[in-house]
């Protein structure tokens, strides 16, 4: 002990700089730091970003009256739910109240940790079952749905809980065998590893495999408990659903892990099916204008906000969107440099898949009507499990007999999906069972 | 000591707690909670040894699984019922006596392993597989042990249609 003490005091202030220094974790936790504060930003503007985009699509403007044209919204909210008051019910059993939202965050949160967004140094770390990783952690966010519920004490909560806890493990199968196939495709459970092996072959696995991608993004929706499969907080008929009774900070908890699962979805998405960090047709060299395109999307932001500045009628909206335009053109002309260019290649790409998928999952929002419960379950059971298992013993019979063309993959998927589609679909109507319907009586 | 015989002994001591707890709390589930954290903390040994598979296996499955469902019916409990029964009921006898058992059991095993110091008791990695962690299980479970595995999973889809035949039988 004596010994460990002198040799501490014996080590001067530089040493230990030059030790943490050279640590590895000090650029892993850099890493994740930068992670969390570009995630919670992102998650803070995908909701004004839904805000906006939903009002558009019902002919509304959205928000629009804190900051031009709404853009301080999602602070001002958040100081909202700072400042209310945290209620806790009388009945509620207080430390597994306390304690629900924020296994719910850690959960979403954590999982962003083995997420490759770019090749080399963008990726924090890559472990060898990177995939069964994630869907564990990501799992463990449902105890903060049920347990939030149950803890509550109320029936609304609780009947949202059971809701969810049904809805997430029937559809995690789903998933699961989705996901299945492409682990087949790609020979491993490293996420690095499935982006690299769809770079081989040439092609997303999208298009190899589309049956698995369209069942992968219904399942993932369902998993986000986001319309149509909202069902565990339907308004309607639950007030709030599990989070009912919860206020302020717990409940922006909630809320923040909820928009952090929609950002998890899309971007396991993007690596498992759209190619990860890779630009469209990575084979083709003739498309090397694609290359640029990044440098195009900061001067067509540019242009944009220009635009928005020119037709503002405030003079305090015009100078911050010429500000604005301004620090768009600067961002063009530093990515344009083409080492930065090649260096932020892969994270742009990730990014662009990442908000495409997400404004999808806002556009499924504003166009379908919820599932009933029933309608819910049918889904899952009765119509993507049976097509997740067929299109699983396909795309590994193919890999097997044709090893791995492209062309007789994405035909023979092609072919199952439509036929089972036929055989699960003939002969039923759109009538609920009995058994539902006396339910609702 | 080296770090993993330290991270060894915090996680046995956390399984070995939390396992006490499950089988003394009256509310159900608390107790489902703290199995839970029994299950982290194996999850954890099983990473120790270099099982990355079976650690990620035992997350998903047990935690992220089983004891959702285990919650799902607990929930149904009225809790201010559970909590005024006894718990272990007419039944600590027969408990006693497996419990001891297995201890004897267990002492018998150490009895006659290697060193019984501290050393033997600190986890072993298990030999790399020259294909890695994953491929080294499913080449056990489907090539080498291909039978067992079918026979149990025959088991499991007995025991699943017989499951649903008893509800049906109530419902009808």
């Amino acid at each position: 002990m004596k010994a460990i003490c002198e040799a501490a005091l014996s080590v001067s202030s530089g040493d230990v700089v030059a030790f943490l220094l050279r640590h590895p974790l000090l650029v892993a936790t850099l890493k994740i730091l930068v992670v969390f504060a570009v995630l919670s930003g992102l998650v803070a503007y995908l909701v004004y970003l839904e805000r906006k985009v939903l009002a558009f699509m019902q002919a509304r403007l959205g928000p629009m009256r804190v900051g031009p044209w709404g853009l301080l919204q999602p602070i001002a909210d958040g100081l909202k739910l700072l400042l209310k008051e945290d209620l806790i019910p009388a009945g509620a059993d207080k430390a597994i109240f306390l304690l629900a939202p924020v296994i719910s965050v850690v959960a979403a949160f954590s999982v962003f940790a083995a997420i490759p967004y770019g090749p080399g140094g963008w990726t924090i770390t890559n472990p060898n079952v990177g995939i069964l990783l994630i869907l564990g952690v990501s799992s463990l966010g449902i105890y903060g749905i049920i347990l939030g519920g149950w803890s509550s004490n109320s029936h609304y909560p609780l009947m949202g809980a059971f809701r969810s806890a049904a809805q997430l493990v029937s559809y995690e199968v789903a998933a699961g065998l989705a996901i299945v196939s492409v682990l087949l495709m790609a020979n491993s459970l490293s996420l690095v590893e499935i982006v690299r092996r769809q770079q081989q072959m040439g092609a997303w696995n999208a298009f190899l495999n589309p049956v698995a991608f369209l069942i992968y993004l219904i399942a993932g929706v369902a998993e986000t408990n986001r319309n149509p499969f909202d069902l565990p907080e339907a308004e309607s008929e639950l007030t709030g659903g599990f989070h009912t009774e919860y206020s302020g900070f717990r409940f922006a908890l909630y809320f923040l892990a909820e928009y952090t699962n929609m950002v998890l979805i899309a971007s396991l998405a993007t690596v498992l099916f759209l190619g990860g960090w890779l630009r469209p047709f990575p084979g083709v060299r003739w498309l090397w204008p694609l290359d640029f395109a990044p440098v195009a999307a900061f001067v067509g932001a540019a242009l944009f906000v220009g635009w928005l500045g020119h037709g503002s009628r405030v003079r305090a909206e015009r100078i911050f969107f010429t500000v604005l335009a301004l620090g768009c053109v600067v961002l063009a002309a530093v990515v344009a440099v083409p080492v930065v260019l090649h260096a932020i290649q892969g994270v742009f790409w990730f990014t662009l898949k990442v908000l495409v998928i997400l404004y999808g999952f806002i556009w499924y929002r504003a166009t379908f009507p919820r599932y009933r419960f029933d309608q819910l379950m049918a889904v899952g059971w009765r119509r993507l499990i049976p097509l997740a298992l067929a299109s699983l013993m396909v795309t590994a019979a193919m890999l097997l007999w044709t090893g791995n063309r492209a062309w007789p993959l994405t035909l023979a998927n092609l072919l199952v999906g439509v036929g089972m589609t036929v055989v699960l679909t003939a002969g039923r109507s759109g009538r609920p069972p009995r058994s539902a319907l006396e339910a609702t009586r | 000591m080296p770090l993993s015989h330290v991270a060894f002994l915090i996680l046995s001591a956390v399984a070995l707690i939390s396992g006490g707890l499950v089988v003394t709390r009256r509310n159900p589930v608390r107790a489902a909670l703290w199995l839970i954290v029994a299950l982290f903390s194996v999850a954890g040994i099983y990473l120790l040894v270099k099982a990355e598979f079976l650690f990620a296996v035992q997350i998903i499955l047990y935690v992220g699984g089983i004891m959702v469902l285990f919650l799902f019916v607990l929930m149904l409990v009225n809790v201010n019922v559970s909590v005024r029964q006894a718990p272990f009921n007419r039944q600590w006898r027969v408990a006693l006596a497996t419990a001891l058992l297995l201890l004897a059991e267990l002492a018998y095993g150490f009895w006659r392993g290697a060193a019984p110091r501290l050393k033997a008791l600190a986890p072993v990695a298990a030999p790399s597989h020259p294909l890695g962690n994953t491929q080294a299980v499913g080449m056990a479970l489907y090539q080498n042990y291909l039978l067992p595995v079918e026979l149990v999973s025959l088991l499991l889809l007995v025991a699943m249609v017989g499951a649903v035949i008893m509800a049906k039988r109530r419902f009808d």
